[in-house]
């Protein structure tokens, strides 16, 4: 996919019989009916494919002008005040952690995906890899997240295929954040939060610049020699927002995740207490959060790129804190005894 | 298709009493009801499904299942809205045919689960209202079975249950071929042949308790020598 676009292999004839969207597009303009009972489809005249993800057909709507322009990436109508109502759920709530300490980026996540009141699955992968110092923890409706990460790595090998060098945390989330501009007012539902590392330096001129307003905070100098090497966390999501930050909790367990998170979260952790103050961030908003639960996936990204533990099942741990609860409420039975007949 | 009555959750009908004024608009779904089953074992996979085919209050037919072959070793299973089954079928069926002219190959099990899942995000404003699962064998002949959501978001499992029974199935799959929710029990590989009598009694009692599950049952068994159907008879009440 991402080789065709480098070759230009679009622009061609071959291309438009391979894909031909055309036998769906004729058939659109025979639809196009201006009654208020339109319920035909209307095709984006698009460079892009049917194949790809970033081709769209929006359901014609009245009070809408047609749409005719070429463009790279899909737009929906601006007026967009009519939607056809769903009649099914679509998959929502999560709790998504991620942080930044002297060890790398920890990316953390539970592993339910609930549509409506009903656990749609309770093994779904929130954190994936896009390249080897790029992860992303995806939050919001299941579908938009797993295609927008395909069309964000996609864009990301483009990029590397066409300028020979990687792009930067901070560009794959600008990238990403003007790719879903166009779709703010939708329905389309992504907050998603970049964990990775920057190997390459990235505008010199901006390095010599922010050299100067540099702090004398231990943190800041701690940060590493330029502030565009090293561990980057960035927030994106559907609604504009586009935030650089050392600590983001996404999602409707994401309160109980902060509060466990803000009492422990230093820069000076080691790695383990840091991967265990993860998952008992994730497990206290499991416990609390009916949206999210089941399992929790943890990531560690370093220089040397990223690495998975072992998913594990939260409900093995909330027995062990039953127990651990069981063993304090019987000491402090026992003090009190002890206490009472003295 | 316009309804005659009002539907709030799918499958669920509304209740009849005056709610005050009402606008009623055209809605271009309906809910046609069936539940679809996938299993996915060591070499083999299975994907079964109801046969029925209902609207409202009414049985349009029988004998409408909802597996769909794709290829020698894929089958799907589509339940939800038929109309828009019927249109997403016959599109990965043309888009199998033109992978086929072009790559001088069949598409594999996971291809064909990728593919679908853009064809339905492509509609993400206007969505299929249908519940897909993928059965079939992968590349290295183990069985596979991808589950979708109408707006195109999949991944692979080891066992499915979508439609409208899906909520009363899931749990019982859950237990009897993951294991869960049990302690000190022995983790049996699935044979064959108990999957598919497990396959029997699941939708016996699927039949049992969800309305718009019934009639018959249509099992297609994949494995490396080809598919094979059968069809079993169920409730018709």
């Amino acid at each position: 996919m991402a080789l065709e676009d480098v070759c230009g292999f679009e622009e061609t004839l071959l291309h438009r019989k391979w894909f031909p969207a055309s036998y769906l597009e004729d058939s659109a303009t025979s639809y196009r009916t201006t009654d208020s009972y339109n319920s035909g489809l209307r095709q984006e005249k698009s460079v892009g494919n049917n194949g790809t993800p970033l081709h769209f057909l929006m359901p014609a709507l009245p009070y809408s002008t047609t749409f005719n322009r070429r463009r790279s990436f899909p737009v929906p109508p601006a007026n967009h005040s009519v939607t056809v109502r769903r009649p099914f759920p679509l998959s929502h709530g999560t709790t998504t952690l991620g942080f930044i300490f002297q060890g790398g980026v920890i990316a953390a996540a539970d592993t339910r995906a609930s549509a409506g009141g009903l656990v749609a699955c309770p093994a779904v992968h929130k954190i994936t890899p896009i390249h080897s110092h790029l992860v992303v923890t995806s939050s919001g409706s299941g579908a938009d997240c797993m295609l927008w990460e395909r069309i964000l790595a996609r864009e990301i090998r483009l990029y590397q295929l066409r300028h020979r060098r990687r792009l930067s945390i901070r560009g794959a989330a600008k990238l990403l954040s003007f790719m879903l501009h166009p779709f703010k007012g939708t329905e389309v539902c992504v907050a998603l939060t970049l964990c990775g590392w920057d190997k390459e330096a990235g505008n010199t001129d901006c390095v010599q610049r922010s050299e100067d307003s540099f702090s004398q905070d231990a943190t800041a100098i701690a940060h590493s020699a330029s502030p565009h090497r090293g561990p980057k966390l960035i927030y994106v999501c559907s609604d504009g927002a586009r935030l650089q930050g050392d600590v983001f909790s996404v999602g409707s367990g994401s309160p109980y995740a902060y509060g466990v998170l803000d009492r422990e979260l230093r820069w000076t952790l080691s790695k383990d207490e840091a991967v265990s103050l993860a998952r008992e961030a994730v497990f206290r908003a499991t416990h609390r959060d009916a949206y999210s639960g089941n399992n929790v996936d943890l990531f560690l990204i370093t220089a040397k790129g990223w690495s998975q533990r072992k998913r594990e099942d939260l409900k093995e741990e909330y027995y062990r804190d039953m127990e651990r609860r069981a063993k304090r409420v019987e000491e402090r039975k026992r003090l009190t005894e002890i206490d009472a007949s003295r | 298709m316009l309804s005659s009555h009002a539907f709030g959750d799918p499958g669920k009908m509304k209740d009849y009493h005056y709610a005050g004024p009402v606008e009623q608009r055209f809605s271009p779904y309906a809910f046609n009801g069936g539940t679809v089953l996938a299993v996915a074992g060591e070499d083999f996979a299975i994907v079964a499904s109801d046969t029925r085919l209902s609207e409202g209050y009414s049985i349009h037919s029988r004998d409408s299942p909802k597996c769909y072959k794709l290829t020698d070793t894929t089958v799907i299973g589509c339940s939800g809205f038929h109309g828009d089954c019927l249109t997403l079928t016959k599109i990965i069926d043309a888009r199998l045919k033109m992978y086929k002219h072009s790559n001088n190959k069949m598409m594999t099990s996971g291809a064909i689960a990728a593919m679908l899942s853009t064809i339905l995000y492509g509609r993400r404003f206007f969505p299929y209202y249908v519940y897909n699962i993928i059965g079939g064998l992968d590349e290295e002949g183990k069985g596979a079975v991808y589950s979708f959501d109408p707006v195109g978001s999949y991944q692979r499992d080891t066992y499915k249950a979508g439609g409208s029974a899906s909520a009363m199935l899931q749990p019982l799959l859950d237990n009897q071929i993951g294991f869960k929710n049990m302690e000190g029990v022995q983790h049996v590989p699935l044979t064959q042949d108990k999957a598919v009598q497990l396959v029997k009694d699941v939708f016996i009692s699927a039949a049992e308790r969800d309305v718009y599950t019934g009639d018959a049952l249509r099992v297609c068994v994949i494995t490396k020598e080809g598919i094979k159907e059968q069809t079993v008879p169920l409730r018709k009440d």
